[in-house]
């Protein structure tokens, strides 16, 4: 199975997004740089996370304007499976990929920590192979995590069980004490309609081997490859 | 040096009241410990200044209001106002709302 | 008759005897350019005028010595034909007038240092040192100056791995802001800064040159005074973005072998990295400035020469492989700029559009600056000042008091506050997390991890310089041997006073002594460096503190340990003498408020035996965890065992601490700062063997308690149990005793 990781100029978590997929899982790994214009024969697309054109503007405001983002628009409108991580996430919202907008972290500070997030959602290509509520040892990263969207949207979001993860204790609590940033009903990654495009604020691919602090962030690329296993290459989950 | 021709847009981005702003209040509460009480309420946000050679006042309203629209502002979160000033006067010449409409 | 004022000379940091010898290196007087050159080379900062004198004495070779000092930064053999390539450096006197923008291009600084050898940096530290807390001018600055280094280092992605802080009312004026980074390149890839090759391209390439940090060399030779604000517009703004793309599109260049040399563009800008890479390579350097990509218009060929704009650099590439190493550049959006060549004789010459506008030897600029012998003197009853004796001290709290007062204090408290600010894990090789004294990464594709820490000591160097700066090396040492390293290479950054005055020129002679002496017994050669002088605010200067970086070796990364008790039901051993040395300690100044007594002293063949003894039962997996005595003593070091485990707790029993009488034999048991002194825990099954293992190797050992409980409980031999406190008590006040300054808790 083909990985295709997207480098934006300033984008620094593309290194350990390729190493987890191709040492840790063993797969084929295409690193796309953001000027390219084609997709073809990958089978999951990864935006990771750092600091693509410095955040500058906005995070994500300038890199949705990459040529690459044309493929990944047709890849997930193909029913194509789409992870962005962090800075990723944050690429796919300026893109109208994914919904809301991410302010500064309530304290106005930058987090590198380990948290829990609970997996309320299984029926997207990179939760099913988690049980409902399961609870995930993952760090983040981040400056400008601050989850925000109308109410209007949370609402919708929430009918539609387009919430997938969310800040939580050890014990599966989305309580405020487990919000690291201040994120809207401590969300702390959703998907879009189609259920195909996921985007989340920590970082499940620094949470690859035991020894580095937490090997529970593999379950959601593991998922990917056996929801393609099973349903076959670009068909919607 | 300004040339003839050029134009100034003044564009003001902000917050839309509905988003918290944390750096608002952490600005607010500095003030206040600074004895400036009657600071009520304070919002931050970002101020873009374009050149822009277009030939005409509303010409560059208009492509002002694009880049604002396209790139300067992000409308989940952000409301923006346009001003655009003659090259050889400094005050603002025209101010569009946030609808659009001219004032 | 001179063709400058006196003032003029004054502004360009220029004596009398100087300008003279400028006149008869050049065989005529300068030009303004020209002594501008001159001005920024010359400087301390740049030429180290008052500094090489005594760094010859330091010792840089060894057998893993692939680059010593002399270039960008120094490198040594880490296996499998690879090497760490690696330097700290400061920015103190910027980080003071603009903490943030201070700290954030210090780290800019020091990363360019690394890539220009051609080696991808993998891993940060810091060692941070401000003036009393409870000023909220110096919480300002630690606020902006973390940020600083959070921003920059975040947004570049090299993990910060570690660091340490400290405070003390004698920086107040004066932070110190010291930045170490650490890369990996293979050893026959290494790119060192040097021109060669007549004919061959010069080539800029980053950010564009604009009128910023003109004479920052010159103000990080000057002391403070209040012509501060005056000085405000020599600090520039970092853009990490920036370097980013620089630091991928330079490897790139760098990977094929278009390039001849490398180097960044720091201080003093274009003329050193023209110049230097001309003395090095014993070629002339001719550049037109008018090529210089610009970013503020009518700018002469001075402020070009002396623009300390960030985020450029210099290449010098074989003729006919420019458009290759434009192509590369291109894809990274960047605009590599061919300004000039490399020519057959030994100049510096810069042309303005055609027209020559400064031309001066480039040997003279470098290898022929003056080198000072400044006089050094100790002061006289210096020692008398620091003598103390017990009854010089306040009544005793109780044990217990001083040992919460200690975990509350910001030099000791838990750092998380801050280092939860630093990304420490990006690129996924930290295997230690941030909070221990020591970083540690590993080297993929080899099965071999690197420890790294910075460390130093102002107030035993106050009390006794040379010791102070041998324990510094010393417990750098230690904290990597604390993880299984071998201790392989150091660097050091060196912070003083004003050199001019004979009592700080000893203080540094003495510490550049006392690092020698500890590097050559612990064969951690000196790689490269930095010093920093005149840290002085209206005439009163900072503690002496040399900084050193010392980086190991772990053959085996899964063997890494760390400091935290891993679980319950372990023998805890310590390893090391105790003979009770409050001199200079954390205890006599949080408790007492008192800098007294006399530095710890320390055996240096003890130390190093100590360090061979952690690396074989750490790489024979018989210890679970280790960490070294130092700030705040023994008890201090038993309770960060137990922070971060669970509330694992732990009883010990110790013997009271070997001292002669006159000094309060509790405190100086539990919190005395004396060296080469470990706590260790171990499977019960294997506590036999590594005693056995010390008694081989010499090192005093001994089992003193197992983990367990929940609480912290220390008995000392004939005076029981002096201190007994839930772990979770003791955790709180720690993890508290810095955030609390910063309006949050750690949690």
């Amino acid at each position: 199975m083909t990985f295709a990781v997207v480098v934006f100029p300033g984008s620094n978590c593309d290194h350990e997004a390729q190493y987890m997929a191709e040492t840790v899982l063993g797969q084929q790994v295409r690193m796309v740089w953001h000027k390219e214009t084609s997709l073809s024969d990958v089978d999951v697309v990864i935006l990771p996370g750092g600091f693509s054109h410095g955040d500058y503007l906005r995070t994500g405001a300038i890199a949705r304007f990459s040529p690459i983002m044309g493929a990944v628009k047709a890849f997930a409108e193909r029913g194509g499976p789409v992870i962005g991580i962090c800075n990723g996430f944050q690429i796919l919202q300026e893109s109208g990929l994914l919904p809301g907008a991410m302010l500064r972290n309530r304290d106005l500070r930058f987090h590198c920590e380990y948290i829990s997030i609970r997996v309320d959602q299984t029926d997207t290509p990179f939760t099913t192979l988690c049980t409902p509520g399961q609870v995930l040892r993952v760090p983040i990263s981040h400056g400008e995590g601050n989850f925000f969207a109308e109410t209007s949207v949370i609402d919708q979001l929430e009918k539609d069980r387009r919430v997938i993860f969310r800040y939580s204790n050890v014990h599966g609590e989305a309580i405020e004490a487990a919000n690291p940033n201040g994120s809207v009903a401590n969300i702390a990654g959703v998907c879009n309609e189609r259920r195909n495009v996921v985007g989340l604020m920590p970082h499940p691919e620094r949470a690859s081997e035991r020894r580095l602090g937490s090997d529970d962030g593999l379950i959601l690329f593991r998922s990917a490859m056996d929801a393609l296993a099973t349903r076959g290459a670009l068909q919607a989950v | 040096m300004i040339q003839e021709g050029e134009l100034k847009a003044r564009v003001f981005v902000t917050l839309k009241p509905s988003v918290f702003d944390p750096q608002g209040r952490a600005i607010m509460e500095a003030l206040h410990s600074l004895g400036y009480d009657q600071a009520a309420d304070v919002r931050q946000g970002k101020y873009f200044l374009l050149d822009l050679n277009v030939p005409s006042v509303a010409d560059a309203e208009k492509m002002a209001a694009e880049i604002a629209d396209r790139v300067l502002a992000n409308p989940v979160i952000e409301s923006f106002k346009i001003e655009v000033a003659d090259a050889t006067i400094e005050v603002a010449d025209a101010t569009i709302d946030v609808d659009g409409a001219a004032k | 008759m001179a063709a400058f004022d006196d003032a003029t000379l004054e502004r360009h940091g220029v004596t009398h005897e100087e300008y003279n010898r400028i006149v008869e290196l050049m065989g005529r007087e300068p030009n303004l350019t020209e002594l501008g050159l001159f001005s920024v080379m010359w400087s301390e900062h740049c030429s180290y005028k008052s500094s090489r004198v005594h760094l010859r004495t330091l010792p840089t070779e060894g057998k893993r010595v692939v680059q010593g000092p002399g270039e960008n930064a120094g490198a040594v053999d880490i296996g499998d034909g690879l090497a760490a390539v690696f330097k700290i450096e400061s920015h103190n006197h910027p980080s003071f007038i603009e903490p943030y923008q201070g700290a954030a291009t210090g780290v800019g600084g020091i990363i360019r240092d690394i890539f220009t050898m051609g080696a991808r940096p993998i891993a940060l530290l810091n060692s941070l040192r401000f003036g009393n807390i409870d000023s909220a001018q110096t919480r300002r600055i630690v606020d902006g100056v973390v940020r600083g280094i959070g921003g920059y280092g975040n947004s570049i992605g090299i993990p910060t791995v570690g660091g340490e802080v400290m405070f003390d009312a004698r920086y107040s004026g004066n932070p110190l802001v010291n930045v170490f980074c650490l890369g990996i390149a293979r050893q026959d890839e290494i790119v060192k800064g040097i021109a060669s090759g007549v004919g061959n391209a010069i080539y800029y390439v980053g950010a564009k040159t604009g009128r910023d940090g003109i004479h920052g060399a010159t103000m990080a030779s000057a002391e403070f005074d209040d012509k501060l604000d005056e000085r405000r517009p020599a600090v520039q703004v970092g853009d990490p973005f920036m370097e980013k793309l620089l630091l991928e599109a330079c490897l790139e260049v760098m990977q094929t072998d278009a390039c001849v040399g490398v180097q960044d563009m720091g201080a003093a800008g274009l003329t050193c990295s023209t110049c230097e890479t001309g003395a090095r390579g014993g070629v002339g350097v001719e550049i037109d400035v008018a090529k210089v990509p610009q970013r503020e218009t009518g700018m002469t060929p001075y402020e070009i020469m002396l623009s300390e704009s960030q985020e450029r650099m210099l290449l010098i590439v074989k003729r006919g492989r420019e458009k290759e190493v434009e192509d590369i550049f291109e894809k990274w959006d960047l605009h590599a700029v061919h300004i000039g060549e490399v020519t057959a004789d030994d100049k510096l010459r810069v042309k303005h559009n055609g027209v020559v506008v400064a031309e001066v030897p480039n040997l003279g600029l470098t290898d022929e600056a003056p080198v000072y012998h400044r006089p050094y003197a100790e002061p006289p009853n210096r020692a008398a000042a620091f003598v103390f004796a017990q009854a010089d001290l306040k009544p005793l709290p109780s044990a217990g008091d001083a040992f919460m007062a200690l975990l509350d204090a910001p030099g000791i408290a838990s750092k998380r506050w801050i280092y939860r600010q630093y990304d420490h894990m990006v690129r996924g090789n930290t295997i230690a997390l941030a909070g221990l004294t020591a970083g540690v990464v590993r080297v993929k594709g080899t099965p071999r991890a690197l420890a790294m820490s910075a460390d130093g000591n102002g107030r035993y160097c106050e009390l006794n310089p040379r010791q102070g700066a041998k324990l510094a090396v010393a417990e750098a040492a230690r904290n990597v041997a604390c993880t299984g390293a071998l201790p392989i290479g150091a660097t050091n950054c060196l912070n003083f006073g004003n050199p001019q005055k004979p009592e700080i020129m000893w203080q540094f002679a003495e510490a550049v002594a006392g690092i020698g002496e500890a590097c050559r017994a612990l064969d951690t050669p000196i790689t490269g460096g930095n010093v920093s002088l005149y840290n002085e605010t209206d005439g009163r200067a900072i503690l002496p503190t040399p900084v050193i970086g010392v980086v190991g070796v772990i053959e085996d990364a899964e063997r890494v340990v760390g400091r935290v008790f891993p679980s319950a039901g372990l023998d805890v051993l310590s390893f090391g003498n105790n003979l009770g040395e409050l001199g200079g300690s954390e205890y006599l100044n949080t408790v007492h408020g008192l800098l007294r007594g006399e530095a710890p002293s320390l055996d240096l063949a003890q130390e190093k035996a100590l360090h061979q003894l952690l690396v074989e039962v750490i790489g024979a997996g018989c210890a679970k965890s280790a960490h070294d005595c130092s700030d705040g003593g023994f008890a201090v070091t038993l309770a960060e065992c137990c922070f971060d485990s669970g509330a694992t707790g732990v009883s010990v029993s110790v013997p009271a601490a070997s001292t002669d009488g006159g000094v309060d034999l509790i405190a100086a048991t539990l919190f005395g700062e004396s060296a080469s002194r470990a706590v260790v825990s171990v499977n019960p099954s294997d506590t036999a063997k590594v005693l056995e293992a010390a008694r081989r190797l010499g090192v005093p050992a001994a089992k003193i308690g197992v983990t367990g409980g929940r609480t912290i409980t220390i008995a000392i031999d004939g005076h029981g149990v002096v201190i007994e406190c839930p772990v979770l008590d003791a955790e709180a006040r720690w993890s508290n005793g810095l955030s609390k300054w910063f309006g949050g808790s750690a949690a």
